[in-house]
């Protein structure tokens, strides 16, 4: 059985004390998606401003557990600035992480790795602090706290390409 | 307090015999659903080895004694909420179910545009959701009765509210804040108005002496699994004369007297509210938890709960204070053993993490009950409930789980 301290990393309890990119940007030029987690009642809102295919900038909102809502802040740190294409391996591959052995236990079919390779190609991307949220796995329940927002800004990014 | 309840009523449920890590599991999750008893289980699997057969068909000695002890659970239900017959008692899968039964045939036989059904802002999704669906296809009102602040319904405008509606939906007890509402008063109003009363008991009849011929019913639902039965099997009691008049919910075998090419002729009730095969041992399971519950006394089973409410709230406030809001009614008399709790700023998701750390069961959530989480403002919050089994020491280790949880986030 994981300990707690598996779970909430010092980093994860940072970024859920001090949010990264909390508030709202403006819509349009950004766009909005709202993400449900409807076993807990958590709701977090994505910002998301494309430009160039770049993600230019990039908000959150929404209330929910430290899990969630650190996920959400280190998202956010962690696609500002980075082009769309390169954004979009980042969440295969964390994805990837959020699954035991990459077997996807917390899949719901919502599973995004559908780029065919198994999730394979994730492999040499850099998650740096993210890694923070492996521990997570260990606790099933929690996993869609963590893909919370990542399936949220995948919403909106589509939103902005649809 | 009976030496059967609380630590004397532990033995009789083998899962309360496990460990989590290192330490007796804390079980107080009974709300969501209750543990099961030995003598539930053994009827089940006595079921299963000597009698399994299909009902109400086969010639045969074991499908006859299959039925039979089917029918015999039917009677001991009936019983046991006081209805007037055992044709009264519909078995459905849960109370959802039940609910779902009435919306859909008695409100698709009786409502329409102009008509109005009225519920309330305390209702569980399960009798909120079916009357939105029903409402969006046949064209009527959907009326809202409030909380106040006190966690208790807002009677001000209820002749307003009633004023031209055909139903009444309220939950017995509410799931989140513990309240039992004043079913009898609501009936006789609605009543006055024309309107019939549907009552949502799932939190009600697992832990009060239930008449309900008292509460002034017409329709009222309940489930097994959060009375020492077994998931899968709930009930819905309506009166026959309701059950009588409305078209059947589900067609299939068993509902049935007669098909032909051109149509089919209905069960009497309340077979014809069952179609295919019932979940029969989970029907025989329901009726041992219901010796059970009798065995220890509905009347007991209600002091228990209250004595052990009461001694929740006042160590949680002693130790606690204002650094613990407890929801709902503040008089352990006035509601059920539902502490719906919001701590510090901890979200109660990662407050219950910690708390299952120490083998403490609670339910973090909104606990299908969004438009009153809306009302109360909170995302979700944190739920130990209490039941037969549970006694002072489990209440001293949540109320310890808390203090450790309050340490972690501390940090």
């Amino acid at each position: 059985m994981a300990g707690l301290e598996d779970l909430y990393r010092e980093i994860i309890l940072d970024h859920y004390r001090n949010p990264r990119n909390r508030g709202e940007l403006e819509v349009p030029p950004a766009v909005q998606a709202v993400g449900f987690n409807p076993l807990c009642g958590d709701e977090v809102i994505i910002y998301v401003e494309v430009s160039d295919g770049v993600i230019t900038d990039v908000s959150t909102g929404g209330q929910g557990c430290s899990i969630s809502q650190s996920s959400a802040s280190m998202m956010s740190t962690a696609v500002k600035g980075r082009r769309v294409a390169e954004v979009r391996r980042l969440v295969r591959a964390f994805k990837h992480m959020m699954s035991i052995h990459g077997t996807g236990i917390g899949g719901t079919g919502d599973d995004l790795d559908d780029d065919g390779d198994g999730g394979n190609g994730a492999a040499e991307v850099k998650l740096g602090d993210l890694e923070a949220l492996r521990g997570v796995v260990k606790f099933p329940v929690r996993i869609k706290c963590a893909t919370l927002s990542w399936n949220t800004l995948v919403q909106a990014l589509d939103e902005t390409f649809a | 307090m009976s030496d059967r309840l609380g630590t004397g009523a532990r033995g009789d449920f083998p899962l309360l015999g496990r460990e989590m890590r290192g330490r007796p599991i804390v079980y107080l999750d009974s709300a969501a659903s209750s543990q099961k008893p030995r003598s539930v289980l053994d009827a089940m699997t006595n079921y299963y080895e000597t009698i399994n057969a299909n009902v109400h068909r086969g010639a045969y000695e074991i499908a006859a004694e299959a039925t039979e002890a089917m029918e015999t659970a039917r009677a001991e239900v009936a019983r046991f909420v006081n209805a007037p017959s055992a044709d009264e008692i519909v078995f459905t899968k849960n109370v959802t179910e039940a609910i779902n039964l009435v919306a859909r045939s008695w409100g698709g036989a009786n409502l329409g545009p102009g008509d109005a059904v009225v519920i309330t802002e305390m209702e569980h999704h399960a009798n909120i959701v079916p009357w939105h669906i029903m409402a969006d296809q046949l064209g009527f009102e959907l009326r809202w009765i409030g909380v106040g602040a006190d966690g208790q319904l807002d009677l001000g405008n209820l002749d307003r509210l009633l004023d031209g509606a055909k139903l009444l939906g309220v939950t017995a007890m509410s799931n989140v804040l513990g309240t039992l509402n004043p079913v009898r008063r609501l009936a006789d109003a609605a009543h006055g108005a024309g309107a019939l009363v549907l009552v949502d008991a799932a939190q009600y009849v697992p832990h009060l002496p239930t008449d309900v011929q008292a509460l002034g019913a017409d329709f009222l639902g309940f489930t097994g699994h959060k009375m020492c039965g077994p998931t899968g099997i709930g009930v819905l009691w309506a009166k026959a004369e309701l059950l009588e008049a409305m078209p059947p919910f589900l067609g299939g075998g068993e509902m049935i007297l007669d098909v032909r090419k051109d149509g089919f002729l209905p069960n009497r009730i309340p077979h014809k509210f069952e179609a295919g095969t019932p979940p029969i041992a989970e029907i025989v399971g329901l009726g041992a938890a219901v010796r059970y519950l009798d065995g220890l006394g509905m009347d007991r089973v209600r002091e228990h709960e209250v004595s052990l409410t009461a001694y929740a709230l006042r160590t949680l406030e002693e130790r606690y204070g204002s650094d613990l809001a407890v929801h709902g009614p503040a008089e352990p008399a006035c509601r059920g053993g539902v502490l719906s709790m919001s701590f510090r700023d901890i979200h109660p998701h990662d407050l219950s993490q910690v708390l299952d750390d120490r083998g403490v069961c609670v339910r973090a959530g909104h606990h299908c009950a969004k438009p009153l989480m809306r009302h109360l403002g909170v995302p979700a919050t944190t739920r130990a409930s209490l039941y037969v089994y549970n006694d002072t020491s489990d209440v001293d280790s949540l109320a310890d789980a808390l203090g450790a949880a309050g340490d972690f986030f501390a940090r």
